[in-house]
């Protein structure tokens, strides 16, 4: 944060600081019970709990590759909000996840995400879902999105 | 069915159906197929835990991403008898076209390519209109027998 109190804050510095409600605001968010834990410019990271419901093989427990999916997503597309300077939703044009090797039944999964970059229209970004290190990951995903209409900070707040 | 009565297998259509009901996941989306021989029709029923978006209620694009997955994962299964269970994704692309509303979403999948051990599929998903998909995916499976 600066010191200036005239100065507002960058769009990243408000998510940070509401990292909870960002994670919580979604009912799609909440069923899969990810939740974000850092949040820097441009850089992400979140988990994604082991659950029962999400599990997509009943012989195995595994969960299943769409949480995946819709955790990277969610990952990307705040890394892409927070490198903007200014505000803006981004929705996601495409997004390519390759599945490297099948999580571990009952353990939770690290995702992070980094927006390596940003156009006037567009953020390219790129993910990693693993269990402990990006040496051995379970996916990565990269994505596109398409920056939005201006919006107000405050909007951010309840996002 | 006549081809049934020799063996007491599932039909591969009833396997599908079993895989779907199942698999935690897909009945956390509320999935329901309908097969019609080596073709099938997924259907997600609106819910409003599908919610990604409270303000224009839009559906989240990671459910209707894993819908997709399902679909075509269920698709390949369908028409791939040596497989015991449902194959695994390599890789996929997800292209959000359109929004996703607040209602039922239905898709399809379709083969383009079975080779031995991989599998080239297309899926799409849409709302009102066929011909104005929401979502569409390219996704690659493995079929090398168990």
């Amino acid at each position: 944060m600066t010191d200036d109190p005239t100065s507002s804050p960058e769009p990243w510095e408000v998510m940070a600081e509401n990292i909870d409600m960002i994670s919580g605001g979604i009912p799609w968010g909440r069923r899969m019970a990810f939740r974000f834990t850092r949040i820097e410019k441009g850089h992400v990271w979140g988990l994604q709990p082991w659950k029962e419901r999400l599990v997509g093989d009943p012989d195995t427990g595994v969960i299943h590759g769409g949480v995946l999916t819709a955790f990277l997503d969610n990952l990307s597309g705040t890394a892409a909000s927070s490198a903007l300077p200014k505000p803006r939703f981004v929705a996601t044009l495409d997004l390519r996840l390759d599945y490297m090797r099948p999580a571990d039944k009952g353990r939770d999964i690290i995702g992070e995400a980094e927006c390596y970059h940003v156009t006037r229209n567009i953020c390219f970004t790129r993910a990693w879902a693993y269990h402990e290190s990006r040496d051995k990951v379970i996916a990565t995903a990269a994505g596109a999105f398409a920056i939005n209409k201006p919006r107000s900070v405050d909007s951010m707040r309840t996002m | 069915m006549a081809d049934n009565v020799e063996t007491s297998r599932p039909s591969r259509a009833d396997e599908v159906r079993a895989f779907i009901t199942r698999t935690p996941f897909a009945q956390e989306m509320g999935l329901q197929c309908e097969v019609m021989g080596d073709e099938m029709t997924m259907i997600m029923p609106y819910q409003e835990k599908l919610i990604g978006n409270f303000m224009i209620k839009a559906i989240h694009g990671g459910a209707i991403a894993a819908f997709l997955e399902v679909t075509s994962q269920a698709q390949v299964f369908l028409v791939t008898e040596h497989l015991l269970r449902p194959p695994r994704p390599i890789n996929l692309t997800i292209d959000y076209l359109r929004q996703g509303h607040a209602k039922d979403l239905y898709a399809r999948a379709e083969i383009t390519k079975m080779g031995r051990r991989m599998c080239s599929v297309r899926a799409e998903a849409w709302q009102d209109e066929r011909a104005k998909p929401v979502t569409t995916l390219m996704a690659h499976f493995m079929v090398a027998g168990d």
